[in-house]
């Protein structure tokens, strides 16, 4: 028998219900109004007294409307299928939905019951499988979808019976296991997970140390992530930081990518919506959409799907790390988040923390960030997933709760600069601030050693010298007036600016700019490393920035042209030319 | 007001400066009640404790005033009456016409389903170069002026309402004071354009917390002609800082623990359900909201401000620039967010390679003038840089400038040709080749 309650009380989407039984913390229920049900979730237990936020709105709801409780948490269902669709926060198919507006209480199974899948077994009879062991394998958009055994069996079972290859339904049975008590479980295509526990079924984590490419310069090159890594971009508004979210997510080499779209505009998940089915992968030449999820809350839907819409992408990245695949998360924006956390800790009048936020948000950012990583499944395969989180920083102050609690536990800081977007140079990324800690990784260094070479992370460190050099210098010119320093303070600078022109400034609108891939990458930090490491030959300042504008110049004009193009090459001969004027041969 | 059956309450238990309590029972959240003849609605149920908030404040509620619950959320009567009528915040008319006939409707009605939304894809003209060539607009975009409380917004935002090419336009006043009231009352009656022109106004001559109300009218309104009408629907906000205020008032009367500034901690969910109606639909109608977020001292840090600027896709600055005398939409922290769906594509190709050399230009000039007010030499270039901004403000951006986007483009390459080289300005060769144009 069911647990029920009827409704106490209401502030909001904080409702208090009196209980008749047995409930569990995070427990999902539904409020009768009328003809439709609300959902909600626990949130807390005092007494009799249980205080559930409803992930819709509440007008209208009234003290002792009934409450039914259903015994089980926030689950998604997980199957072939999910790629290519946009959910709400709570796994809703919002394409399947009715009508221009959203209804409340309109809830909709996530994935298609009807769709025949072209099955191909993996496991035998008798073999002896745990929990996300491979079954069998279906094609879901040229993507192997594996076919695991449910994560919530635990212990030792083995095969009885696994469907021949053929065409089945994501219902029907397609293996029967035995566990070691002799019972017989069926297992269809489908299963599902309670959102807020991380599916663990893995043999290793490894620190991550695989590079992800991303295309963009300022990152791959300047502060990599890496493949299970985990990174933030926080930055004030107007600093770019949902175009180079977008910017990675079409060109990042992943095999899926999933966008939880959290507490943002909705304008932007419409760019995506738009975008996506048209754009091709750079990788496959398939169309992006066919590799990616979009989980889409923004501001103006349900303030407490919110939470639930981080936790639901990312038990679906899992999922699919699981499979053995290489999946990027990137979520949009994390403080969103926060702050619907923060809404709710208000109304339960708990005691606040710093800006009124929870006690415990920092505890709660680390063990999301905590769910990421890059892993050895039991069958020896490997699969990752990479998160990346926005944050936007009240009044762009970094020294903010949200800020603050992701720092400790991100691995890349990608620092948005106000005065950068202010001058347009974008990505406005801060590279003197910015880090990747993967950088300090022997692993990685092996990696990336292997990859390109050995000189290239010393190259990279150079790199950042002279960035950091031109820095100070620009403050003493700033100071002492340009006649005030000697002229090679002036080649030095010029020398920082190309660096930033050419490598860190990239133009995500243009075609052949926004992806740069690495092997172009490394053919340009070459290229501006060698005209760093050169002595001019230069009698005032003024010759230096004539000078050093023409090279910015024809290094640009390089960027937007395809990769050794003939325009490309004469480019880079009027370049050596140019450089050959004033250089002095050592 | 009482209808024979409604139950009539006469006890309330608590009142404070916005809110009063008393025991009822079958009360649904967010119902509308009547205290004392006042408007009230429900924001808070405990058992059969039930808390109102007074929209006109509650002063002179005795004790013994009696409540009526009336079953329903606020709402308003849509229909093609309401053009060309002004209203409270209520929704009943205040130009003494007569009281409007249509379907009625409950404001802060539910979301639009993003897969339903169109991505913005339709140039709004306003013919000043600070968002046209700049800033570009889109319908189904929402973009506040950042201004400080002296500049000249409401006029910026009438001459903007005016040149748009829209089938209607939602005024949405809060706290405006009378003048500015009258003022676009006559704008809108001179320029023949009120029967286009629906007006929700509070004065400040109205309690503060009516003004809760006005964005949710305007933008039921909005939503009529947007999604019955299929209509495009510029909507004006003037001023959201003061309906910040008014949310900061009622969640401090009824003890809610405040976050950054005092706001409440809710503050950017409340005013993205605002914004975030602005709304290109499949069918054609729109909805594009420009609003405006008064600044106190210039801060942009404020909660209000900060929050704003998350929500929406972008926002305007005005600055009065010294050089000229003239205000312009200042370039540098000015920001469309949707201009890239339109510059290039319904524009000129150079627009927005034009666009950012214009503002790297004028950066320029900013960073020379530094130099020279710091008793620095100058070099040619910086001279060359400090004519070019002076032209480039009085010929283009400064607001009373009223020409189209390729006119501007134009005498852009015009200034770049009279002033620079073409290595210069940064720009791809194949449009230099193109348009530029030697002195």
């Amino acid at each position: 028998m069911a647990t029920t309650g009827k409704v106490k009380g209401i502030i909001a989407n904080l409702v208090t219900v009196a209980v008749d039984g047995p409930v569990s913390q995070n427990e999902i229920c539904y409020i009768h109004i009328g003809d439709v049900r609300l959902m909600a979730e626990v949130i807390k237990v005092t007494g009799d007294n249980v205080f559930v936020q409803v992930f819709e709105s509440t007008r209208g709801l009234k003290v002792g409307n009934l409450v039914e409780f259903t015994g089980h948490m926030l689950e998604v269902t997980l199957g072939p299928g999910l790629l290519s669709r946009n959910y709400d926060g709570l796994q809703n198919d919002l394409d399947r939905l009715t009508g221009v507006f959203l209804k409340r209480g309109e809830y909709n199974f996530p994935l298609d019951t009807e769709k025949r899948w072209a099955f191909t077994p993996i496991a035998k009879v008798g073999d002896k499988v745990e929990a996300a062991a491979w079954l069998g394998e279906v094609d879901e958009n040229h993507q192997p979808h594996k076919i695991m055994v449910p994560f919530v069996f635990s212990g030792e079972y083995t095969v009885k019976t696994i469907a021949p290859q053929g065409e089945y339904t994501i219902n029907d049975t397609i293996a029967v296991l035995t566990d070691s008590e002799g019972n017989e479980h069926q297992v269809t295509m489908v299963q599902k997970w309670p959102v807020k526990k991380a599916i663990t079924a893995y043999k290793s984590k490894p620190r991550p140390f695989k590079l992800l490419e991303t295309g963009v310069r300022t990152i791959d090159t300047a502060n990599p992530i890496c493949e299970g890594g985990t990174g933030f971009i926080p930055g004030p508004f107007g600093t770019g930081k949902t175009v180079l979210q977008h910017a990675i997510s079409k060109q990042a080499e992943a095999d899926i990518v999933i966008i939880a779209a959290c507490g943002e505009r909705a304008n932007e998940v419409v760019e995506t919506f738009t975008e996506f089915p048209e754009l091709d992968d750079p990788h496959t030449g398939r169309k992006l959409m066919e590799r990616t999820i979009i989980i889409a809350n923004t501001s103006n839907m349900p303030v407490a799907s919110r939470e639930a819409s981080v936790y639901t992408s990312m038990t679906i990245a899992e999922y699919y790390r699981s499979m053995g695949l290489r999946v990027l998360l990137m979520a949009d924006s994390t403080s969103r988040w926060a702050q619907a956390l923060r809404e709710m800790s208000n109304r339960m009048e708990e005691l606040p923390g710093q800006d009124a936020f929870p006690m415990d948000l920092s505890a709660i950012i680390g063990a999301f960030y905590a769910r990421a990583g890059y892993v050895y499944l039991y069958n020896g395969a490997t699969g990752s997933v990479t998160f990346l989180g926005t944050v936007s920083p009240a009044g762009g102050n970094l020294k903010e709760p949200v800020t603050e609690g992701t720092k400790k536990v991100a691995r890349c800081f990608y620092a948005l600069e106000q005065a950068r977007a202010d001058r347009k140079r974008y990505p406005a990324v801060n590279p003197i601030d910015s880090y990747s800690k993967y950088v300090e990784y022997p692993e990685f260094d092996a990696y990336i050693s292997e990859l390109i070479d050995k000189d290239w992370l010393p190259m990279v460190n150079d790199m950042k010298t002279y960035l950091q050099r031109g820095k100070e210098i620009q403050e003493q010119i700033n100071i002492l007036g340009d006649d005030g320093v000697p002229v090679d303070y002036h080649e030095e600078f010029w020398k920082s600016e190309v660096i930033d022109f050419v490598i860190l400034q990239q133009d995500a609108f243009d075609k052949i700019d926004a992806v740069c891939p690495l092997e172009r990458q490394q053919y340009m930090l070459r290229l501006v490393m060698d005209i760093c490491r050169h002595d001019y030959d230069f009698d005032n300042f003024l010759d230096v920035i004539d000078y050093f504008k023409r090279v910015i110049n024809l290094c640009k004009q390089m960027n937007y042209c395809e990769f050794h193009s003939p325009e490309f090459e004469d480019y880079r001969k009027k370049l050596d030319a140019l450089l050959a004027e004033k250089q002095i041969v050592a | 007001m009482a209808k024979a059956f409604q139950k009539i309450y006469t006890q309330i238990t608590a009142i404070t400066k916005a809110t009063c309590s008393l025991k009822a029972q079958g009360v649904g959240n967010d119902e509308l009640a009547t205290v004392d003849g006042k408007l009230a609605q429900v924001v808070k149920i405990m058992g059969d404790d039930v808390t109102l908030q007074v929209f006109e404040g509650t002063e002179g509620i005795p004790t013994n005033a009696e409540v009526v619950f009336l079953g329903k959320a606020p709402s308003l009567k849509v229909s093609d009456q309401l053009a060309g009528r002004f209203f409270n915040a209520y929704g009943d008319p205040i130009d003494g016409g007569p009281e409007i006939e249509g379907q009625e409707v409950e404001i802060g009605g539910p979301s639009v389903n993003p897969v339903r939304r169109k991505q913005p894809s339709e140039l709004i003209a306003t013919g000043i170069a600070g968002i046209d060539l700049n800033n570009t607009l889109v319908s189904g975009q929402k973009i506040p002026f950042f201004a400080d409380p002296d500049q000249p917004y409401n006029q910026v935002m009438a001459n903007v309402a005016l040149r748009a090419q829209t089938d209607k336009i939602i005024l949405g006043g809060m706290g405006l004071t009378n003048d500015d009231y009258l003022y676009f009352k006559n704008v809108f009656s001179n320029a023949g354009v009120l029967d286009h022109i629906v007006s929700f106004v509070n004065t400040t001559e109205n309690p503060p917390v009516e003004r809760l109300l006005i964005p949710d009218m305007a933008l039921t309104a909005a939503e009529y002609f947007a999604v019955e009408k299929n209509e495009k629907v510029l909507v004006l906000l003037t001023d959201m800082t003061l309906y910040a205020d008014a949310l900061a008032i009622v969640s401090n009367r009824m003890d809610q623990i405040p976050s950054k500034d005092s706001m409440p901690g809710s503050l950017y969910s409340d005013l993205a359900k605002i914004y975030e109606k602005a709304v290109q639909f499949p069918t054609g109608g729109s909805i594009t909201i420009i609003a405006v977020t008064t600044l106190s001292g210039g801060d942009i840090t404020h909660a209000i401000p900060d929050n704003t600027g998350y929500i929406t896709e972008g926002q305007l600055y005005l600055r009065r620039d010294s050089d000229i005398g003239k205000v312009i939409v200042d370039p540098f922290r000015s920001l469309s967010r949707l201009k890239q769906l339109v510059a290039g594509k319904k524009t000129r190709e150079d627009h927005p390679q034009v666009m950012n050399a214009a503002v790297r230009l004028y950066a320029d000039a900013a960073n020379a003038k530094t130099k020279k007010e710091n008793g620095f030499d100058l070099t040619d270039y910086d001279e060359r840089c400090l004519s070019f901004a002076r032209d480039y403000s009085c010929e283009i951006l400064a607001i009373d400038v009223n020409i189209n986007t390729t006119q501007m483009l134009d005498v852009a390459w015009q200034l770049f040709g009279k002033y620079f080289k073409p290595e210069e300005v940064n720009i791809k060769q194949a449009l230099v080749d193109k348009y530029w144009s030697a002195k």
